[in-house]
């Protein structure tokens, strides 16, 4: 490497930006954000900043793609041009591509797809400012998304990155961490069901290193999975609130 | 946009045959459950690329061609080689495969493969600086899929190694302000030897090394790279269903074990090339 390495753990098992090993960035989630979209989710997890909109279900299009017994899931993970330090082309790339599909693979367990056969539900996830672990709370933010538009799920989809830097394990990696650190493994996690929905990793693990990176992924999905819950607690309850409103102000009239 | 695939196209019939089969441990093709098929590598096919591997694995069949060339450097990597790995599904390897741009099971199978030929440093790029923002050597590794009878991840990956490990390149170094290239050929400095090993699971059976059949039935896959000192370097769930964490756990293990066995046969047939 070029750039001179910065020590991203000291010796009080301290981070870069003052967390434990075993601590999350601040996580802030909102739902139905966006007035088009049939459902909507804001994350903000550490410096991330993702919109995740879906469409749906709606039309299969073009109708070749439709299946008879199901709707098919269509999904999208697109950053922003000024979403990273420096301007990323808007035309997708093949990491772009490739997180595409594994997040349409993350997502797609939870879904009740048998429900609407032959439509297509229509995940769209902007990364509007990228930090480490971008395609976890993109996730995060795509099954709120979800619910919100109303589709059925078998529950939600959690997800998180451990990693592994100055040779311990720790949750969550920021993008420093994510860069310089030796290895990075995001989970996606379905907390009711107990299974895993999305797994990759890149680096260096040894099998006792990967079987604890594991078990902490795991735990801080559950975590995580109560934040969405409450996020989505929230919206049912300001829109029930703004029913009750319209529905005094409609007696007070009369 | 990544969309839903298209059912599988494979009879009710057969399909549960493979299921009612692995219920009583068993597999259509008689292997056990964590059995690899036949794997025969020949090295050297091709003369004009830098290396070479032809990989049959049963009837699956990979061919991986290296060709190093001199270029310029990243901007933010100014002292490192290149290495870009690149898949392609040749239309008549499969009856689902049409020619066109990349598909994104194209640009998965050659990101796995890069992953794990990356992660685990196997080629030391900074090697294969000649002249610090100018001059680098650029490793291409083109993944041809010849023939899709399953498990292509594994069998892309292991025509990578043998194709790395068997590759010469011709000597670059600075003669003034000119690269000088000298004549001789020298091996392609290779450090490590990741070698990917993909679980499939269907309906509660983990197996080994899915043919097509299986796959076309199967909830999901785990593939898991191992490097020569059985660390994990890159891992990729793929299909729509799930896995548990012991499930996950049982893969690795499987990974770490095969794999030590997978590499032994690369070598065998790398040496003395």
């Amino acid at each position: 490497m070029n750039k001179p390495e910065v020590k991203l753990v000291d010796e009080n098992g301290v981070r870069l930006d003052g967390r434990k090993l075993d601590e999350l960035r601040p996580i802030k989630m909102d739902v139905g954000v966006l007035d088009k979209a049939d459902g909507s989710a804001y994350i903000e997890h550490g410096k991330n900043r993702i919109m995740a909109a879906v469409y749906g279900p709606r039309e299969a299009h073009p109708k070749h793609i439709a299946l008879a017994d199901r709707a098919v899931i269509k999904c999208r993970y697109h950053m922003a041009p000024f979403s990273v330090e420096e301007r990323k082309s808007p035309a997708p790339s093949r990491r772009e591509l490739e997180l595409s599909k594994v997040i349409r693979e993350a997502l797609e367990n939870s879904v009740m797809s048998e429900a609407y056969p032959r439509t297509s539900i229509d995940i769209f996830i902007e990364i509007l400012q990228s930090d480490g672990g971008s395609r976890c709370a993109g996730i995060a933010a795509a099954s709120l998304a979800l619910a919100d538009a109303g589709v059925p799920l078998k529950e939600i989809v959690a997800a998180c990155a451990v990693c592994k830097i100055d040779g311990k394990i720790a949750l969550d990696p920021s993008d420093i961490e994510d860069k310089q650190g030796d290895a990075d493994l995001p989970i996606a996690f379905m907390p009711k069901s107990g299974v895993i929905t999305l797994l990759q990793m890149d680096g260096s693990l040894t099998e006792q290193e990967f079987n604890q990176a594991l078990d902490m992924g795991i735990t801080a999905c559950k975590k995580i999975s109560e934040i969405q819950v409450e996020a989505l607690k929230r919206k049912y309850i300001s829109v029930k609130e703004q029913a009750e409103e319209r529905h005094e102000a409609q007696e007070a009239k009369a | 946009m990544s969309t839903t695939p298209q059912q599988p196209p494979i009879g009710k019939i057969e399909q549960k045959g493979i299921i009612d089969l692995l219920a009583k441990g068993l597999r259509i093709d008689e292997r056990k459950l964590t059995d690899y098929r036949d794997l025969k590598i020949e090295t050297g096919l091709i003369q004009k690329a830098n290396g070479s591997a032809m990989v049959n694995l049963g009837k699956t069949k990979v061919m991986t061609g290296i060709k190093i060339e001199l270029g310029t450097p990243f901007p933010d990597t100014p002292n490192q080689g290149v290495l870009t790995v690149n898949a392609e599904l040749v239309p008549f390897a499969s009856p689902a495969f049409e020619p066109g741009p990349p598909s994104e099971g194209a640009i998965e199978l050659a990101r796995v493969v890069d992953r794990g030929i990356r992660e685990s440093k196997a080629i030391g790029l900074e090697a294969l600086c000649v002249k610090p923002k100018k001059h680098v050597v650029i490793i291409f590794v083109d993944v041809y899929v010849l023939d899709h009878d399953g498990n292509l991840i594994d069998a892309a990956s292991i025509s990578a190694l043998a194709a790395l490990l068997t590759s010469k390149m011709k000597r670059y170094e600075m003669d003034g302000e000119e690269v000088h290239t000298g004549d001789e050929l020298v091996p392609l400095p290779v450090l490590n030897e990741p070698v990917a090993i993909t679980t499939a699971k269907i309906e509660g059976s983990m197996i080994l090394d899915p043919c097509l059949e299986e796959e076309l039935v199967m909830s999901s896959r785990l593939t898991v790279t191992t490097d020569r000192d059985s660390n994990i370097c890159a891992m990729q769930k793929g299909g729509l269903g799930t896995f548990t964490d012991q499930e996950v756990r049982q893969a690795v293990k499987t990974a770490i074990e095969k794999g030590k066995e997978i590499r032994e046969t690369i070598r065998g047939a790398a040496a003395g090339r």
